[in-house]
């Protein structure tokens, strides 16, 4: 279970709060997606529970199982289960891909007190993963998503998501700069890992994603926090009407 | 001991090694003219252009440091090659420690022996090159080398030669002032690779002399060692002809002074050269790299690619010129320096320097100096990887180009693997 309680947080280096009183619950195995307008809070949102550098929580707390993320560095938010597919997959040169995802996986694993994976077995569970994402090994030996396009980017972070099979993942505008195959690809990715126990968090700002990753629940968000929730349905009447009715019902 | 008995620093300077065994008569010209030259130019000092980043004080100083002898547990580099290995302790021939001098499309001898021959193929290059490289930046180190050394090797490779040669150099002195001279001559189409490795002496100053023949290629890697308080100045200077293939790189962990010069003349068309070099150093760690590449031939290539990680208030200094004659048309020459500071305290110093005079040429150069990427690291982390792990590989990746200037792809895999144990044993 995923909770976001009465969360405020603002920008470290000006003082402007950017979270104003967020809650949000997510039970094991559901689908949530959050729209909103443009600078409602919603990446802010996302980068406030993985645990970037420059904001300051205000108020509240961000729970997964009953842990506070927030007391956490995101290393250990990680290992505790959380991922976050971002929005601008950052290039790293130098660093291969398949051995950052190693690192990375056996990192967890040993914050966890697992045992490691060695390289033969990593090697073949990576393989079968990418394969179904039409990933393939030029792009696994690659630099991590230098020289990847818009398509690759994304795909490289559900293969990710695919090998850390984290308990919570929060998806942050993962359909933007895709066209509808890559996107198709890309939902097809996150549907596959769907399942009673993952939950997930869609943040869009078109229904069509939705389409593609049927939501259990839709979110409105505005202005730091949730203001309106409700079913598929409430994605549908944002694409129809725009956010101005949904803003208009709450001033 | 004092340096008050001598008129000035530059005679304390040649007073302070013992005489090399006297060579036969161009030996001796060549010395006394390196002598003389030592005279004219003066101790090293502040003032000079090319050392004011860095000091030269303890370079000069009459007495070599006392440093401690590093005992080291891991396997040594180059280990796990086949090579043929030529130790020398304290600067000093080990023959008992070295392999057999001979191999295949080789000859081998000692400079010494080389010196003392009446005629000597040698004679054309031991400190000629060395001369030569003098101007227009003084190099006073490299000629008070030719002055007084008296051990080193003399190297001709004929043909392909089946393993590198693996010049080892040992300490068992905790003080010792060590000045090797190595002359190398890779004739017409032959391929030789030189490695070197170790600290060699608390205070180290070498010299090669390396002159490629048309078609000839000749690899050059180097392991400074991690002897933390030691100090050295090295020098290569090298002739490339034509169609010639030349690659130097040099990896430097630790070490409270090094000064690493290389000067290249590319006299032949169509020839291709890289001095690459990546540092790591923690504290008190003063690197610097001063390379000079003067193009006077067409369509040749050079390439400088130096990377340095620096933390606790260690300094980096890069000065590199790439020169091009107004007949050198089509040259293709690429610089990169940068520094990577893990911290506020670190320094990165970069002189870039490029004096073009021929009309038909692409040169690039750049120079940067930069924390971790903040970006990168917390979508490492947020992948799990922690801080430390995940800063290291920022290290590792920032490095790499450097490592790619490798030629081969198992000696590049050894050095990795010991930046990989430095960033280890430095985390935080």
């Amino acid at each position: 279970m995923f909770e976001i309680k009465n969360l405020k947080a603002s920008l470290a280096d000006e003082d402007k709060q950017i979270l104003k009183g967020m809650t949000l619950r997510i039970g094991a195995g559901e689908v949530h997606a959050i729209m909103g307008p443009n600078g409602s809070g919603k990446s802010t949102m996302s980068y406030v529970a993985s645990g970037k550098n420059g904001y300051v929580v205000d108020e509240g707390e961000v729970l997964l199982d009953g842990a506070n993320l927030l007391d956490m560095e995101p290393d250990e938010r990680a290992a505790a289960g959380l991922f976050l597919a971002f929005q601008y997959p950052v290039e790293i040169p130098g660093v291969g891909n398949m051995t950052f995802l190693r690192t990375a996986v056996n990192s967890q694993r040993k914050m966890r007190g697992e045992e490691e994976l060695n390289a033969a077995q990593f090697l073949k569970i990576v393989r079968e993963k990418a394969k179904s994402l039409k990933i393939d090994a030029d792009m696994l030996k690659r630099p991590v998503n230098v020289g990847f396009s818009g398509g690759e980017k994304k795909r490289n972070e559900i293969l990710q998501m695919a090998m850390l099979e984290p308990k919570m993942c929060i998806l942050d505008e993962t359909d933007s700069g895709l066209d509808v195959d890559a996107m198709k690809l890309v939902a097809e990715g996150v549907n596959a890992l769907r399942n009673g126990e993952r939950s997930f968090l869609v943040i869009t700002h078109y229904q069509r994603l939705l389409d593609h990753i049927k939501p259990d629940v839709v979110h409105i968000m505005a202005d730091g926090k949730i203001i309106k929730s409700g079913g598929p349905e409430l994605a549908l009447e944002v694409e129809n009407n725009g956010y101005a009715d949904l803003l208009n019902e709450v001033a | 001991m004092g340096e008050a008995k001598f008129d000035n620093p530059t005679e304390a300077l040649l007073a302070r090694h013992s005489a090399p065994r006297k060579g036969s008569d161009w030996a001796e010209a060549s010395r006394h003219a390196a002598r003389e030259r030592t005279l004219g130019m003066g101790a090293a000092g502040r003032r000079d252009e090319y050392w004011r980043y860095t000091n030269p004080t303890t370079l000069n100083a009459f007495e070599a440091p006392d440093v401690e002898i590093l005992q080291l547990e891991e396997v040594p580099v180059f280990d796990g090659v086949e090579k043929l290995l030529i130790t020398f302790v304290d600067g000093v021939y080990a023959p008992d420690q070295s392999d057999d001098l001979s191999g295949e499309g080789l000859e081998i001898s000692m400079l010494e022996d080389a010196l003392s021959a009446d005629i000597h193929w040698a004679a054309d290059v031991f400190g000629v090159f060395e001369t030569n490289g003098q101007s227009p930046v003084n190099r006073p180190f490299a000629a008070l080398n030719t002055a007084l050394a008296g051990q080193g090797v003399v190297i001709r490779a004929t043909g392909k030669v089946s393993k590198p040669v693996a010049l080892r150099y040992c300490r068992e002195k905790t003080t010792s002032d060590a000045v090797i001279h190595h002359v190398i001559r890779v004739e017409s189409g032959a391929d030789l690779s030189i490695l070197e490795n170790g600290a060699g002496a608390s205070r180290l100053n070498t010299v090669m002399e390396v002159d490629v023949a048309d078609g000839g290629s000749f690899h050059h890697l180097r392991a400074q060692g991690r002897d933390h308080a030691r100090l050295a100045t090295t020098a290569i200077f090298a002739r490339l002809g034509a169609e010639s293939h030349f690659k130097s790189f040099t990896l430097t962990v630790n070490g409270v002074l090094t000064r690493n010069e290389v000067v290249l003349d590319i006299i032949g068309d169509d020839t291709k050269a890289s001095v690459a070099g990546a540092c790591l150093g923690d504290g008190d760690f003063s690197h610097d790299d001063t390379i000079f590449i003067t193009h006077d031939a067409v369509n040749c290539e050079s390439r400088q690619v130096f990377k340095k990680v620096l933390k606790n208030g260690a300094t980096g200094v890069f000065q590199g010129k790439i020169l091009v004659k107004p007949d050198a048309q089509k040259t293709d020459g690429y610089q990169i320096s940068q520094g990577l500071l893990l911290d506020d305290d670190s320094n990165f110093l970069a002189k870039p320097e490029l004096e073009i005079y021929a009309d038909d040429v692409a040169c690039s150069h750049g120079s940067t100096c930069g924390a971790v990427d903040e970006n990168s690291l917390f979508y490492l982390m947020s992948r799990g990887v922690p801080r430390a792990q995940a800063q290291n590989m920022m290290i590792i990746a920032f490095l790499d180009e450097a490592i790619q200037e490798i030629e081969s792809e198992e000696l590049a895999e050894d050095i990795r693997s010991r930046l990989l144990g430095w960033t280890e044993r430095h985390k935080g």
